[in-house]
């Protein structure tokens, strides 16, 4: 109760419901350095200040947010969030304010923008398969049904999305260019068993889904997608043993630095570096536990790593060029997700059952301060609108 | 332990627990579960799926009470 007085009191002072509105009751600001953080258990988001490093207001009553994700608008001005329950809804960063709300499906996993920004995407389990929205009104333009879950729905430019069908082993994208309310499907089968989760290459080049079911990863060129789909890496995967995975490692911000990408081993203790222009693991490094999210900072020159249960109190910090582990903390238990300020000179972790956001200095590691949140997970700046495949 | 398996479980089966990339785990789908199914189950996992075991971090006794949960609906 008292955190939630906190915030909503900082909310009124920080930014009046009416701020930008042109009707002159409040300063005029923009929204490059706005944020959300999700309030997984109870169904809220805490929208975020990164230059005052403050929470400046609390949106209830977005349902399920179990895995919940968020896009933004090309002008960063709304937010679309995705629910667990099918719930999407569309934000108003400088109102603080729900500007739409429907409950799309039954049960969700994420969503898209597309590269004009004027369709979103949601990928659903059940019924699975992928509903296409008009981003200004919410109202549904598309539907494409898989009859499998889906998983990895990323933007692709020429106003794509292209998705994994997680029971059927298969790639499809869905293409809005010539009409958006009839788009055009294309179908790679045969792809790998069970893709659990996928990227986007930030050049917009490589679709990548990881396979739960076997070693492995499907790769799709956008630059050339009559090629097919190739599989690479034989060897990445949980490997014999199968070791238990207590948490999906996620691939959507797989961080590539130079032709280098790095990415969470699955089951293992291990960031695997994989050397794009070959598609050949060239090395990997041990890490305190099962990687969740491997996260370079927007210069490249370290990566970040959160863990599965049960080392998820711990993050360690990789020196790209030296590949090793430079700085270890412990910023509590259940460390779900993290984010850069768009240029990187802080990041900003969700500690799920302290009910904090703490906000780091990425160049001396210092904490620069922390904010109440009620059992915060996914944490969303709005530089996102401008970058594809998130 | 309500919490943990809210929040652990709820990562692949949704903090309602109403499914996600695991099964909905509600008392409608688990009602005609045998217990030593869901406890053998929560400990050793459903090989061939993502469904991990988790014996090395509960007790049986911590095993046992979820399942029986699971059974009559999972407290929130
Ligand atoms: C990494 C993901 C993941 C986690 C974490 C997870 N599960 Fe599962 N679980 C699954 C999947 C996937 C299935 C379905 C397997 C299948 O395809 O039949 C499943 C199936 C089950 C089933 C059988 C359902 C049925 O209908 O028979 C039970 C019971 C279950 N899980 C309980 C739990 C409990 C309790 C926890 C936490 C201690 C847990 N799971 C954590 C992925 C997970």
């Amino acid at each position: 109760m008292m955190k939630r007085l906190i915030v909503t009191t900082l909310f009124w002072c920080a930014l009046p419901a009416s701020a930008a509105e042109p009707d002159g009751m409040g300063p005029l600001r923009g929204t490059g350095d706005l944020g959300l953080a999700v309030e997984r258990a109870s169904g809220s988001v805490v929208l975020l200040d990164t230059t005052l490093r403050r929470a400046i207001g609390r949106i209830d009553g977005l349902g399920d947010l179990s895995h919940a994700s968020a896009v933004f608008s090309r002008d960063a001005r709304y937010a679309y969030v995705f629910g667990r329950d099918g719930g999407l809804t569309k934000l108003d960063l400088l109102t603080g304010r729900v500007v739409k709300r429907i409950v799309q499906s039954g049960n969700a996993i994420g969503g898209a923008i597309s590269q004009d920004g004027r369709t979103i995407a949601v990928a659903n389990y059940t019924p699975g398969g992928v509903r296409v929205f008009d981003s200004q009104t919410l109202e549904l333009i598309a539907d494409i049904p898989t009859d499998s879950k889906v998983v990895g729905i990323e933007d692709a430019p020429g106003n794509r999305f292209v998705f994994s069908l997680w029971d059927k082993g298969e790639i499809w994208i869905a293409d809005l260019s010539e009409n958006p309310r009839a788009p055009r499907i294309t179908r790679y089968t045969d792809i790998g068993q069970q893709p659990y989760d996928a990227l986007v290459s930030p050049d917009g080049r490589w679709y990548i889904a990881g396979l739960y079911g076997e070693n492995g990863l499907a790769v799709l060129d956008l630059w050339a997608p009559e090629k097919g789909v190739r599989r690479v890496l034989p060897d990445y995967g949980r490997g014999q043993e199968r070791l238990p995975v207590y948490k999906m490692p996620h691939l959507e911000t797989w961080a590539v630095v130079g032709n280098l990408a790095f990415i969470p081993g699955v089951g293992q203790h291990e960031v695997v570096i994989v050397d794009l222009d070959r598609w050949t693991q060239v090395g990997a490094i041990a890490v305190a536990g099962q990687p969740v999210f491997v996260m370079a900072e927007p210069t490249g020159r370290r990566l970040w790593v959160n863990f599965a249960f049960p080392h998820y109190d711990t993050v360690q910090v990789i020196d790209v060029p030296g590949r090793q582990i430079v700085h270890t903390l412990k910023p509590g238990k259940a460390v779900l997700h993290m984010e850069f300020t768009p240029r990187g000179e802080q990041v900003w972790l969700s500690v799920r059952d302290a009910d904090r956001v703490d906000i780091y200095d990425t160049a001396t590691f210092r904490k620069l301060g922390e904010l109440p949140a009620a059992s915060p997970s996914g944490i969303f700046f709005s530089a996102r609108a401008h970058r594809i495949g998130l | 332990m309500t919490r943990f398996v809210r929040q652990e479980c709820g990562f692949c089966h949704g903090l309602r627990l109403t499914g996600g990339l695991g099964a909905p785990l509600t008392a409608e789908a688990m009602r005609d579960r045998p217990i030593e199914y869901l406890e053998a189950v929560i400990q050793h996992g459903i090989p061939g799926t993502a469904m991990p075991g988790w014996v090395p971090h509960l007790t049986p006794r911590q095993v046992h009470w979820i399942a029986e949960r699971l059974r009559e609906g999972f407290p929130p």
